[in-house]
């Protein structure tokens, strides 16, 4: 039995502590250990994005972030991008143009196009596509996903 | 019908369960955490096709940690029940036999035991551990194969690897041919794909000493899971009970079952909750995949582009046990068109490739992929536009279906003038490009649902349901609630149930949530809003038949000045002194819907240096009957389209010359990414389903079937090539493209094996 | 009288026969008739869905038939 590593690190803001191996990943930490089971695992490899998390200010995929890494960092995820009970522009567009339909890539989603809009607050349809191509959506077809980045870019500035 | 005024259907609320999808809240199969939770894993046969000689469980049991071990021994053997859940009816036995194999693997990926341990590491290492000794057999790896004489036989119930055949036959053929001044035959084939649902197969299952069983999990039909349930492990229905937790995908590849009996024998075994995972790897290789197929399609038409006469073979790929869509395939194929000659053949072949399940519409998109790259040829032959050839010959309403029953109301050719005079048809196309236009097909499910509504002191309601939302159908349900009742959307309350708390409801699946389901809220809501009636009648003292209903109020009869018209909150605030709380609950078994037309536009850029193609421009159009949340049913028409793009253009099953997969995994199983696509425009035309309250007929699967003939039409026009085999990636497309001297030669097979 | 259709692969069972004309005032006395007729169809018979007058019922052991319906027997389809 492997002997377990005691990591601390910031989530969302808040101190996180937890015990892990150092084998498993991000991923398993955040949805096993510490309960925040928002991000998803749909491929374990990297290549759908279910996973996408933000570690210090980076959007990765965490299922291939070893959970000893976040020793020390900070990682946003789904849970941590609601302002409270206020809900984030990103979150709210996706309400309205019915962004999701069963939703299980919605956080990954949501979390990469915020990634996206702090990086680079008002982007084209062709970079926001771009961008998003590591997050595979099966039920939308993009279509509003990718209105629902753009209107939610327009708001952001708007309410410069 | 078609003229009521609508104030909740039709418009787009926000859904419901938004929220806490956008927040992360929403819990999904893999989401579900109980204490003393045990993980299980899987051991899976490495061989397509092999004889189980022996397993030797014991060193995994003795792995500290390892609390369950199980094989088939552990499952009591089953005869050939039968559960009727889709086009082929589930077989238990199968079923069975697929969860755990018996005597025989017969697919890579064919589980053979399962372990339940304190950890998911020790799980694995444990199922690692298991020896299991195989006569390796030689494996059918096609449908070529599995056909010819002397093949290896995977099953003795029937021969030459062909469960089943099935015809259709109508007029006579070779006199139609007689008549035809131009005759188009064409083989095509398509891979095996996979829905690519993005939730891979999770559950809980937890097996209580008084011999009941709980099981949550990500699924399409909870009723489902808990009659398989109780059928695989020989008990009463009323002993299970299965909560569907939100589910991540499933486009029919979740309707059947593969982990939840196995997590219950193991959590029997360890007197435990037992939560089972697949990975990516296992959904690929041990799920329900669709058929690959091969058809061959022959069409004669006159000069004046009526069709006269068509004759096809196709052969669906079953996978290990019987059950391929063929005979949907065979409907659907001239479905679009009045064709008076016909003879259809189909045949359900077994090969040593996972077991087949329903991928949206079935059988559908391999079919109309044959039907309407031979109208297209036959139109390029004639000198005719394309929709005017369709429209020439477009089934109407009152024309007998090709399986036998006549069209009700149907809106083939309004979807198709609706395709005509959209600016896309008519819009000019750049260097490298072309454009291609097909029809698609689906004919809609009814079957069996329930619904209850029940009513708030304060007035608010409740509307619950026996059907997973998978794409807004709960807020679709709030919404008839809300127009029965005449209350606004927010005072209702959908929530989807669990098989103790709803009556049986069929699968969310088979474009029938709207349809059925709906037609059971709407007649619950019903029943609810008769019984306020009677409460009125009762505080005004006069007969229920003189009170009338709008807007949300009851109102007295004309001549009782004194009585003022009583809203639905009033009513409600009086129930505890009108007779006790008032619940509305309705069930039926709906026919089938009334089928749904599509045809979709497809403009196609392809670069001739790499064979890779863009999707630059992109159309939908389809007849849903009556559109409830008009946001939802693009999203449907929208994903849908995306599926059938990716399966003409790249998706496919690779599998190595023993049968085992080669790329099991997203970034080699290739599917629509974001920057993959173009916004898809959508038309949604309204031809009424007599047979629902609204109009509604269903919209989520038809969608899947017109881009496959609609990109290989478009590939056509770009580059002069009829392909006749998906997917059209690069490879296939640069081959024939560096092979072709001129644009005007006629179709071309690759064999994959040239390619690499 | 009900005209009962039957896809035409079904015929191997039938002795070739693809369209019979049964009095029957239900679809479960109509079954029993054809079973008698053709007993090979039964198995089929058990697992088809049954068209009458255009609507397709996956469960119609008990619905009536007029006196000149039209009947259709087809695989039964759900879907995905």
């Amino acid at each position: 039995m492997m002997s377990k590593l005691h990591v601390e690190t910031t989530i969302n803001g808040q101190p996180v502590e937890f015990l892990c191996t150092g084998s498993e990943t991000l991923l398993d930490a955040l949805r096993n250990t510490i309960g925040l089971t928002g991000t998803k695992e749909g491929c374990a490899t990297g290549d759908c994005g279910a996973c996408s998390v933000i570690l210090n200010g980076r959007l990765v995929p965490s299922c291939l972030v070893l959970a000893p890494e976040a020793q020390g960092q900070s990682v946003t995820t789904i849970e941590g991008i609601a302002e409270g009970e206020r809900l984030h522009p990103l979150q709210q567009k996706f309400l309205e143009h019915a962004a999701l339909q069963c939703g299980i890539c919605t956080p990954g989603l949501i979390v990469a196009a915020k990634a996206l809009l702090d990086a680079k607050p008002s982007p084209s349809e062709e970079e926001t596509r771009y961008w998003l191509a590591g997050n595979l959506c099966r039920c939308t077809g993009y279509e509003k996903i990718i209105r629902a980045v753009l209107d939610a870019a327009r708001a952001g500035s708007a309410a410069l | 019908m078609t003229n009521r005024e609508f104030e909740y259907v039709g418009t787009r609320p926000v859904r419901h369960d938004g929220v806490d999808k956008v927040t992360g809240r929403a819990a999904y199969g893999a989401d579900v955490s109980l204490p003393g939770l045990l993980h299980g894993a899987v051991l899976r046969s490495p061989h397509a096709h092999a004889r189980i000689v022996s397993i030797d469980t014991s060193a995994a049991e003795a792995l500290p940690g390892v609390q369950a071990v199980v094989t088939a021994r552990d499952i009591p053997p089953n005869s050939a029940k039968v559960l009727l859940g889709g086009e082929a009816a589930l077989d238990l036995g199968d079923m069975s036999d697929c969860m755990l194999a018996r005597d025989k693997v017969l697919y890579n990926g064919h589980a053979v035991a399962a372990v339940a341990a304190t950890s998911l590491d020790i799980a694995r290492e444990a199922a690692n551990r298991i020896e299991v000794v195989y006569d390796v057999l030689p494996p059918v790896t096609g449908i070529d194969q599995a056909i010819a004489p002397g093949a290896p036989q995977l099953h003795q119930s029937f021969a030459n690897n062909v469960a089943n055949r099935m015809e259709f036959k109508r007029g006579d053929v070779e006199r139609g041919f007689g008549e035809a001044d131009v005759v188009i035959e064409r083989e095509f084939r398509t891979p095996m794909v996979h829905q690519g649902y993005i939730e891979p197969h999770a559950c809980v299952a937890r097996y209580g000493q008084d011999g009941r069983l709980t099981v949550w999990c990500t699924t399409q039909g909870p009723f489902v899971v808990r009659d398989a349930c109780a059928g695989i492990l020989g008990v009463d229905a009323a002993k299970v009970k299965v909560i569907p937790t939100e589910i991540g995908g499933g486009f029919g590849g979740k309707i059947v079952v593969y982990l939840e009996p196995l997590a219950a024998v193991l959590s029997r075994k360890a007197n435990r909750p037992v939560k089972m995972v697949m990975s990516r790897d296992e959904v690929f290789r041990a799920s329900g995949p669709t058929s690959g197929s091969k058809v061959r399609l022959k069409v004669g038409a006159k000069r004046d582009g009526t069709l006269v006469a068509a004759r096809a073979s196709l052969w669906y790929e079953a996978g290990a046990y019987r059950g391929s869509p063929a005979g949907a395939g065979a409907m659907c194929l001239l479905a679009p068109y009045r064709i008076p000659n016909f003879v259809i053949e189909a045949y359900d072949v077994v090969v040593n490739k996972p077991k087949v399940a329903a991928y949206r519409a079935p059988g559908s998109p391999m079919a109309l992929f044959a039907t309407e790259s031979v109208v297209d040829e036959i139109a390029r032959e004639l000198g005719m536009d394309p929709i005017e050839l369709r429209l020439r010959n477009a089934s109407v309403e009152g024309d007998r279906a090709p399986y036998g029953p006549v069209y009700g109301p149907i809106g083939l050719k309004q979807v198709l003038e609706a395709a005509r005079s959209h600016p896309h048809w008519k819009a000019p196309l750049g260097a490298n490009q072309g454009r291609g236009v097909a029809c698609g097909f689906w004919f809609n499910a009814g079957m069996q649902s329930s619904a209850t509504v029940t009513l708030n002191l304060d007035g608010s309601a409740a509307v619950l349901t026996g059907n997973p939302d998978i794409g807004g159908t709960r807020v679709a349900q709030a919404q008839m609630v809300a127009e029965e009742l005449g209350i606004p959307v927010e005072r209702v309350r959908p929530s989807v149930a669990d098989t103790d708390t709803a009556g049986h409801t069929d699968v969310t699946g088979g474009s029938r949530v709207c349809y059925a389901t709906g037609m059971a809220v709407i007649q619950a809501a019903g029943d609810v809003r008769d019984q306020l009636r009677a409460r009125a009648a009762q505080i005004w003292k006069v007969d229920i038949a003189s009170v009338r209903w709008k807007a949300g109020r009851a109102i007295p009869p004309s001549g009782n000045g004194s009585h003022q018209p009583l809203t639905v909150a009033e009513l409600a605030a009086q129930m505890p002194h009108t007779g006790g709380p008032i619940v509305g609950r309705a069930s039926l078994n709906a026919p089938m819907a009334g089928p749904g037309f599509g045809a979709h536009i497809c403009d196609l850029e392809v670069d001739r240096e790499t064979g890779r193609s863009t999707v630059v421009r992109y159309t939908a159009i389809q007849d849903v009957g009556k559109a409830v949340h008009p946001s939802f049913v693009e999203g449907q028409m929208q994903g849908g389209a995306a599926q059938g793009i990716g399966w003409a253009l790249n998706e496919e099953y690779i599998f190595d010359a023993g049968g085992v997969m080669e790329n099991p995994g997203f970034l080699d199983y290739r599917m629509p990414v974001a920057s993959d696509l173009p916004m898809i425009d959508t038309v949604i035309v309204e031809v009424a389903n007599p047979l629902h309250p609204y109009g509604v007929r269903g919209v989520g699967e038809v969608p899947i079937v017109p881009p496959l003939g609609a990109v290989a039409n478009a590939m056509r026009d770009a580059t002069g090539i009829r392909f006749t085999e998906l997917p059209l990636s690069p490879p296939r497309v640069l081959s024939a493209l560096l092979h072709t001297e001129s644009p005007n030669q006629s179709a071309i097979r690759i064999p994959q094996s040239a390619m690499s | 009288m009900a005209v009962v259709h039957f896809p035409s692969g079904w015929t191997e069972h039938t002795g070739g026969i693809e369209e019979i004309t049964i009095d029957a005032p239900r679809v479960d006395e109509l079954m029993a008739a054809l079973a008698q007729r053709f007993p090979g169809l039964i198995a089929i018979l058990e697992q088809s869905a049954v068209a009458i007058d255009g609507q397709v019922y996956h469960h119609a052991r008990y619905q009536t038939l007029r006196q000149d319906s039209e009947v259709h027997l087809l695989p039964a389809i759900s879907g995905g």
